[in-house]
């Protein structure tokens, strides 16, 4: 199993609902967030091109986050979906550093926390909060290792790109271009 | 009272130190009552885990669920997957809608002004009993001096339901909200002179299967009416292609085909030079035009010199992509929009510009067709039982002197400058019952809504935030929010009917009370009881709902319920006999009813002014995490975006050597300079000859303190209104502004 996710650009307007919706369904402090939108815009006036994206943890298969966190607190949990464990946690920040996608955060609570592809409800069979809340439906969710599964569908019928792939952390976050 | 209105203006605007006294006592005076936990009759039955709600952040009024923690407290909102409003999907707002409930700025107790021993004024904490005491006396004397006629509601909320009905129980009719004439107006009245029937709430526009939609300044997923939002991410699914008219680079011109970057205030002659197009092309559609529609042969020679060359002079946009984009329209047809937008109050001749978007739909034949327009429904429920109206003796329109008779509703503007006593007025109106409307930012021309304030005898406010209208208030009633009250059933038109029930997760904090509590209360007191017939909301609701085969506890358990459709198509049969309701039975290109009153038959493009060197056209819009200024506090939008900028094009920038996140004021060709400093955003979406700004910043109220003084108000600039002279809708996009780096 290897849980991933896909974010289609071309539907993406950047409304930031899965911000919100991430921060309510998982308590995350106002001020703090575990996925934020970015856009780009190219060109000169007239001759434009814009992209949204709504961005979170990679969860990438090889993790730099996991492999520096000193007390194992950082692992790998179902499906590839990187944890923190919180009580393991004790703040030092190392995987902060090391992210290459700046995806982790000190909780105001002393530990790191980070996007979970809402795990609490994916093994209820639910979608990721972001995911179940997008009014565009630019997000698909599920099992790589699943041929049916609404991401593995998806990125076989479309373009995509993964952010920074030079740092070789084998990010699990798909843009659709 | 002239004299001691006009003090308590100067006294608002120069010193606030008894506000914000009473402010910080207010505040000790919540955390106590949230400590203290109070249970009442709203209390929720425990094994109800979520309870049903519609949404009251923005009009769409999606229905949803909110979810309550183990601990009791508000966890989430969530769309409820029955509501075709939202399909279970809630926007940024929606979702956020919690921080309505969290909001320590909340208003907590009703207020009452007080002239203090020293002159100063300031509000007073009061019970309920001596705030409705207070507008009894005020109410009863305006009646019997004036007449009840010369009382006025303006609203834009749930809550209009209720005190509309307390006012017609009383004898008036000025009722208005300013979605009409600031807002969707003149796409109604350009609507209903072409086909009859005008748009309503959420528009019919079959967005779900269309294979061509064009966007004239609508910005779609920047405004987040949800279901067109859903609805255009589906259709680019399906490889849909879109066409947006905007002099912004906005989010909808990124995922477009054809972006076509206008010159602002000439929409109308790209307009009539698409109809040019599929007319001399002979690309509209033959059979629907002739069996439907009249007029075609006038529009011909109408537009027989409104050729692409001609419009190109004028829009910049070249003649070959008007071409381009008129043959995409009409390979698509019958599944073709030519969006109506929403917010369409811009040059003052909006109605016209509306007909001609009405006027491509037609020669389009996507009006009643699949992929175009779909015929909505609506569910019948009947009303709560009362004794008749009494008829006015007159209402708003009578100081008008004969203007905008074909405004189908009450002009917010219009009861506004009926307020404001002139040699040609007669209307006097006195007192005025403000309900989640901030009238400061919603009306344009703000000395003359403070001129019309200033000239009352009595104004309450009854509102959830202290926005800015509340400190020009005699009176506020400091109402709960929409996730601790029931409200009117939502009854909305779309593909199939629904009725959805809103009621309250959690027990009013602090002393804030639901509208329908209010107005009843008011009613009794003022003799019209038998207006509201029972003793609950929850009878009332239950009422209604047993008449059309549900029940309170029904509802409650589903939240939304799907309705019958008595006539099962959603569009027109292919050569249907159609009556439309217009004076020739016909789609009406040329429009019988305008020449009647005295207007154009046919839309004509008419130059507007443009900026003076050094200015620029001030645009504004929406921003996907907030709605107008309500929004502009809540704790969990503001942590999505807590001011607005204005944007800048590069090279204006480089001329004014502008830099990205500085801090400048705007000054409008009136003088006016924005209060506070906004940041300049610098970037290649805006035209050079335009600036941009989210409307709905720049608050002036302290005591909202995550909203104060951040970014700048597009609302304060607006100072030229453009008046439409069919329906009296406020044109405000002819506005100009330029730079100054400080405020003297």
């Amino acid at each position: 199993m290897r849980y991933a996710m896909a974010v289609d650009t071309k539907k993406c307007v950047g409304c930031s609902d899965c911000v919100v919706a991430c921060q309510t369904e998982n308590d995350v402090p106002i001020g703090y967030c575990r996925d934020w939108i970015v856009e780009v815009t190219d060109g000169t006036y007239p001759q434009l091109e814009l992209e949204h994206r709504s961005e979170r943890c990679n969860h990438c298969e090889n993790s730099p986050c996991v492999r520096c966190c000193p007390t194992g607190a950082s692992h790998y949990s179902d499906g590839g979906i990187v944890m923190v464990t919180k009580n393991k946690c004790i703040g030092c920040g190392a995987c902060i550093a090391s992210c290459p996608y700046d995806a982790r955060y000190t909780h105001p609570k002393g530990y790191v926390d980070k996007c979970t592809f809402c795990i609490h409800r994916v093994q209820k069979g639910q979608q990721p909060a972001c995911v179940a809340v997008c009014p565009t439906k630019c997000m698909y969710f599920g099992d790589l290792d699943d041929p049916n599964s609404d991401v593995s569908k998806v990125i076989k019928k479309r373009k995509y790109k993964t952010l920074i792939p030079e740092a070789g952390t084998k990010p699990q976050l798909y843009f659709l271009i | 009272m002239g004299n001691s209105r006009r003090d308590f203006i100067k006294i608002s605007t120069l010193g606030t130190a008894g506000t914000i006294v009473g402010s910080k006592y207010l505040l000790a005076q919540g955390q106590q009552s949230i400590l203290e936990n109070p249970k009442g009759p709203w209390m929720m039955p425990k094994d109800l885990e979520r309870t049903p709600t519609y949404c009251e952040v923005c009009f769409w009024k999606c229905a949803g669920w909110t979810y309550k923690n183990a601990n009791g407290q508000i966890q989430k909102i969530i769309g409820n997957d029955d509501d075709p409003n939202s399909n279970g999907r809630f926007c940024p707002r929606g979702t956020g809608g919690v921080g309505m409930y969290f909001d320590e700025d909340r208003l907590k107790h009703p207020l009452i002004r007080i002239k203090n021993a020293d002159g100063t004024q300031s509000f007073k904490k009061a019970s309920w009993d001596e705030a409705f005491d207070y507008i009894q006396l005020k109410l009863e004397k305006v009646i019997e001096e004036h007449g009840p006629e010369c009382i006025a509601l303006f609203t834009h909320g749930s809550g209009g339901t209720y005190f509309g009905n307390l006012l017609k129980a009383l004898g008036s009719q000025n009722i208005t909200a300013p979605s009409y004439a600031q807002c969707r107006g003149p796409r109604e009245v350009g609507f209903i002179a072409t086909f009859g029937d005008g748009l309503s709430s959420p528009e019919p526009t079959d967005i779900r299967d269309t294979k061509c939609m064009v966007l004239i300044g609508s910005h779609i997923g920047e405004n987040m009416h949800n279901g067109h939002v859903q609805e255009m991410s589906d259709a680019i699914d399906k490889g849909a292609t879109i066409i947006t008219v905007d002099p912004r680079f906005s989010t909808a011109a990124g995922k477009s085909k054809y972006w076509l970057p206008i010159k602002p205030s000439t929409d109308l002659a790209l307009l009539m030079a698409w109809i040019h197009v599929l007319i001399y092309e002979e690309r509209y559609d033959k059979k629907y035009v002739e069996q439907y529609t009249f007029g075609f042969e006038q529009l011909k020679a109408h537009v027989k010199h409104m050729t692409p060359e001609w419009a190109y002079g004028i829009t910049t946009i070249k003649p070959q992509v008007i071409r381009e984009t008129a043959r995409e329209m009409s390979y698509a047809s019958p599944a073709t929009i030519i969006h109506p937008g929403r917010h369409v109050t811009w040059y003052g001749d909006d109605t016209q510009r509306l007909r001609a978007v009405a006027i491509l739909n037609a020669l389009l034949g996507s009006w009643g067709r699949r992929g175009g327009f779909y015929i909505p429904d609506k569910a019948k429920v009947p009303g709560v039982p009362h004794p008749p109206y009494p008829k006015p003796a007159r209402t708003w329109r009578d100081a008008m002197g004969g203007k905008y008779e074909l405004a189908d509703l009450a002009l917010a503007n219009g009861v506004c400058d009926a307020t404001v006593p002139s040699a040609t007025t007669d209307c006097g109106i006195k007192a005025w019952i403000v309900n989640g409307t901030n009238l400061i930012e919603t009306l344009p021309n703000r000395p003359n809504t403070l001129e019309a304030i200033n000239a009352l005898d009595l104004m309450v406010v009854v509102d959830t935030m202290p926005m800015e209208i509340t400190g020009y208030a005699d009176v506020i009633l400091p109402e709960c929010t929409y996730l601790e009250r029931y409200d009117s059933l939502r009854v909305t038109q779309h593909r199939e009917p629904t009725i959805s029930l809103r009621m309250p997760a959690m027990t009013p904090k602090y002393d804030s009370k639901p509208a329908w509590w209010m107005a009843k209360n008011l009613a009794d007191r003022l003799g019209k009881g038998d207006y509201f017939p029972f003793d609950s909301i929850e009878e009332e609701l239950d009422y209604q709902l047993k008449k059309v085969g549900s029940s309170l506890e029904e509802m409650q358990r589903i939240g939304v319920k799907k309705m019958d459709r008595p006539y099962d198509d959603l569009y027109y049969k292919d050569g249907e006999e159609i009556e439309f309701n217009t004076n020739t039975g016909k789609i009406e290109l040329y429009s019988t009813s305008l020449e009647e009153y005295g207007f154009d038959p046919m839309p004509k493009y008419t130059a507007h002014p443009e900026p003076p060197a050094g200015y620029y056209r001030l645009i504004y819009g929406r921003a996907p995490m907030h709605t107008f200024s309500r929004t502009a506090n809540n704790p969990n939008l503001t942590d999505l975006m807590d001011e607005n900028t204005v944007w800048v094009n590069p090279k204006v920038a480089k001329e004014w050597d502008l830099k990205n996140g500085q801090e400048v004021y705007l000054q409008n060709q009136d003088n006016v300079v924005s209060t506070f400093p906004i940041k300049v955003r610098v970037t290649e979406r805006i035209r050079w000859d335009s600036v941009y700004m989210v409307h709905g910043f720049g608050h002036s109220k302290k005591q909202l303190t995550r909203a104060y003084g951040r970014g700048a108000s597009d609302t304060e600039l607006i100072t030229n209104i453009m008046m439409d002279p069919i329906m009296g809708g406020t044109g405000m996009r002819g506005n100009f502004i330029t730079f100054r780096f400080n405020k003297a």
